[in-house]
């Protein structure tokens, strides 16, 4: 692998299996840090996977997952803590974690990786507001000394809600979801709670955010919409993205680098231009192989 | 014949402003309507009669003065329906749109406290209505039974209505708090005040306990479990005998002091210290209030829990456990600590059942009992503690209004007896409800904070939970 200084995440030879399904097999490819890096691939491909993967949802059966945080020289004891049987490792600047090894929940809390649903998971039943101060839990919940201060009604847990509060309005002014704020999440429509979801990720603060097809069901308008969010998330807070999605007008424009998914296999990977004129890549999504791509594009006029 | 009209039936609910003689006018107009088509449809009906003559040969007959009549029936109850009901209805649907503005708003800000103030004093509105001597029946039966099944409702409320964890075997931990402080106070004589917070502590031990094995599973097979859980606990409150005493159960069991004054009549008892004739209504007086107290502590926390984060998980929980995990959420120690808080409150209810009958045997902890907890969260709407309440009161006191119902025996006879007929009735009471409220009486959720205003969240956007 090239050790790149600034890559972010790194999947080494990822193989999930579902007994004699192979739906990701032997990926391996690197995330740099602020970036958006689209996965793509034809319906049915392990996109999804790769996502339940990385965020812990799966157990990978081969592979290796790793996420840096801070300093880039956390890669040096990528070995030793391989060896060593632990779950992260950290070092004077950063800190070093093996995905693979952690429960869902720790992938969250300590990793940092964020994610949303390719079907919207919302808690429809809380409100807009509630939704976001659910996802700062871990960060309320030590101010609320595990509950007990907060029950005893001590201030200082007032203050800590505030905060939260405050950032979950600065989140909601960003996706255009301030007036919305105590209206039920389920309430809301479809591109609202797209947006919704992915304010509630980035509460999390996290290192890298993974969306699950987040344009799916949008309008144009709405895309070009969402196409600036991810964009500000990327320059502005310094976040990596790394996306699935089948909306190419997303893909194409704000993606930096695209890594092209067949049948669990990486088929190619590079910048979004690139990937468009690959043959392999348009052969795979019109279902037939490399050297017929010509006859079929020439049969439906493409 | 009602159903004949109703395509004409939009009439009125189109025009809800119309004057009175417009009114007049469109039900005349409506009725004369409904009087054609019924007319046309109850001619080959009702007008005419075939039928076979002597000769067999097939007649027919004309029934004019029936068919008119019908018609002017029909007709007439149209007129009258359009004239009254519909213009009623109207307005209860437009009022049902208008009403959350001022009474409601009214309600929910003073029906807590109004509620909590006549509980407070319910023991003197009963002692100066029936006396010294007939007070005990029902601050007894009526106020310390329902407190009791309000606390175990409240309880169980956050399990189930929060966490939205399905429990049937809740009596469990109520029957770990009544056994804990029996066993312990006869044992080591022990205080009821020390002991109770090691009742609690005891059952949310149990509760972790049972949590651990059911973390996993979700539903249907989450319920089961811990039905069979409460079966396990009553099954060794029986067969560990030397424990126990089985079925024979505990009796003497310590009856609580105020700061060590007994209620008793001996001479340093409650009424001699006081210079008051003896009675024992004083001490159903002074449980009432530890009960109360019990049980406004157990609201107290979960109003406060539900605003903390730990509150807010278990909701979440509720809504969607895939969702909670990918934002960091440790589920594993929110349903336990939603299993250990719900059976605390059990645990505390316990002690207290134990120490206000003096006597517990299994008998006092099968599954009815978990049962009818379960039925009163449903019953009163998941999450929500005034339907709780409200619930609470409806079903044992309404158990309880049973035993009193001594003059349906000049009725039905001197064999009839009402409280036969409870489950049956309540079995009915409830279908009619669920048919009236499918989740529950009280069913919206009050957000746990609001950023300009406070909306209620309509009950079709909660989660039941899926375990």
């Amino acid at each position: 692998m090239a050790d790149a200084a600034d890559t972010l995440l790194r999947v080494e030879h990822l193989t999930m299996r579902f007994g004699g399904l192979v739906a990701v097999d032997d990926l391996s490819f690197d995330v740099p840090e602020r970036s958006i890096t689209a996965l793509i691939g034809p319906n049915g491909a392990g996109k999804t996977t790769v996502f339940n993967c990385i965020t812990g949802f799966y157990k990978p059966s081969e592979g290796r997952l790793a996420l840096r945080h801070g300093d880039s020289a956390a890669w040096g004891v990528l070995d030793a803590l391989t060896d060593s049987g632990a779950r992260s490792a950290k070092s004077a600047g950063g800190a070093l974690y093996l995905l693979e090894r952690m429960p869902d929940y720790l992938v969250a809390q300590q990793a940092r990786i964020a994610r949303t649903f390719q079907n919207i998971r919302l808690f429809q039943g809380m409100t807009v507001l509630e939704n976001l101060l659910v996802a700062q839990h871990n960060r309320l919940m030590l101010a609320s000394g595990y509950t007990l201060i907060g029950v005893l009604g001590f201030p200082s847990y007032g203050a800590a809600e505030r905060a939260a509060i405050d950032k979950a309005r600065l989140w909601l002014d960003r996706v255009g979801l301030s007036e919305r704020a105590d209206d039920p999440a389920g309430d809301l429509p479809y591109g609202a709670q797209r947006r919704l979801e992915i304010a509630r990720a980035m509460c999390t603060e996290p290192q890298l955010l993974c969306l699950d097809e987040p344009a799916a069901g949008l309008n144009p308008h709405e895309s070009a919409e969402l196409n600036d969010l991810l964009r500000i998330i990327r320059d502005d807070f310094g976040i990596a993205v790394l996306l699935i999605e089948h909306d190419m007008s997303v893909v194409m424009e704000i993606s930096d680098a695209v890594i092209v998914l067949d049948y669990g296999v990486k088929i190619a990977e590079g910048k979004p231009d690139d990937v468009r004129n690959d043959p392999k890549v348009i052969g795979a999504y019109l279902g037939v192989p490399e050297e017929h791509v010509d006859e079929v594009k020439a049969e439906v006029g493409l | 014949m009602a159903a004949i009209g109703q395509p004409a039936g939009e009439g009125p609910r189109a025009k809800p402003l119309a004057s009175a003689g417009g009114a007049v006018t469109a039900a005349l107009r409506e009725a004369v309507v409904t009087g054609i088509v019924a007319f046309g449809l109850l001619l080959p009906l009702v007008g005419f009669l075939t039928g076979v003559n002597g000769s067999n040969q097939l007649v027919l007959t004309t029934r004019w003065p029936l068919l008119f009549s019908v018609v002017a029936a029909v007709a007439l109850a149209r007129f009258g329906f359009a004239i009254s009901i519909a213009p009623y209805l109207t307005q209860r649907t437009q009022r049902r749109v208008a009403a959350p503005s001022a009474a409601r708003e009214w309600m929910r800000r003073w029906f807590a406290p109004f509620a909590i103030g006549f509980v407070a004093v319910y023991p003197m509105i009963v002692l100066a209505i029936t006396g010294l001597t007939g007070a005990v029946k029902w601050i007894d039966n009526f106020g310390v039974q329902i407190l009791i099944y309000v606390m175990l409702g409240w309880g169980l409320n956050i399990v189930v209505g929060l966490a939205g964890l399905l429990d049937l075997g809740y009596v469990a931990f109520y029957a770990v708090g009544a056994y804990s402080y029996a066993l312990l106070a006869k044992a080591f004589g022990l205080s009821f005040w020390l002991l109770l917070p090691l009742a609690g502590i005891l059952a949310s031990f149990w509760g972790i306990l049972l949590g651990f094995p059911v973390l996993r599973l979700r539903g249907d097979y989450l319920a089961i479990v811990t039905l069979a859980f409460g079966e396990i606990i009553r099954l060794v409150l029986i067969n560990w005998v030397d424990l126990t005493n089985g079925y024979a159960g505990i009796s003497g069991i310590p009856r609580p002091t105020l700061f060590g004054i007994t209620f008793t009549a001996a001479d340093d008892g409650f009424a001699a210290v006081f210079h008051l004739p003896f009675s024992p209504v004083y001490r159903v007086v002074f449980l009432y209030y530890v009960i109360l107290a019990l049980a406004l502590l157990t609201a107290f926390v979960t109003v406060r829990l539900r605003r903390l984060p730990v509150g807010r998980a278990w909701e979440a929980l509720r809504e969607d456990e895939i969702a909670c995990r990918s934002l960091g959420i440790n589920t594993t120690n929110t349903k336990l600590t939603a299993f250990a808080m719900g059976a605390m409150f059990a645990g505390f209810a316990g002690s207290f059942f134990a120490t206000r009958q003096g006597f517990i045997s299994p008998e006092s902890f099968t599954f009815l009992e978990s049962a009818t907890i379960l039925s009163i969260v449903v019953l009163g709407g998941m999450g929500s503690q005034i339907g709780v309440a409200i619930a609470a009161i409806a079903m044992i006191g309404g158990t309880e209004i049973m035993r009193e119902l001594n003059f349906l025996k000049q009725i039905f006879g001197p064999t009839f007896d009402p409280t036969q007929y409870r489950m049956l009735i309540f079995g009915f009471a409830m279908v009619l409800i669920m048919v009236w409220r499918p989740r529950g009486l009280i069913s919206t959720r009050e957000p746990s904070v609001y950023l300009k205003q406070r909306k209620s969240v309509a009950a079709d956007f909660v989660k039941e939970g899926h375990g």
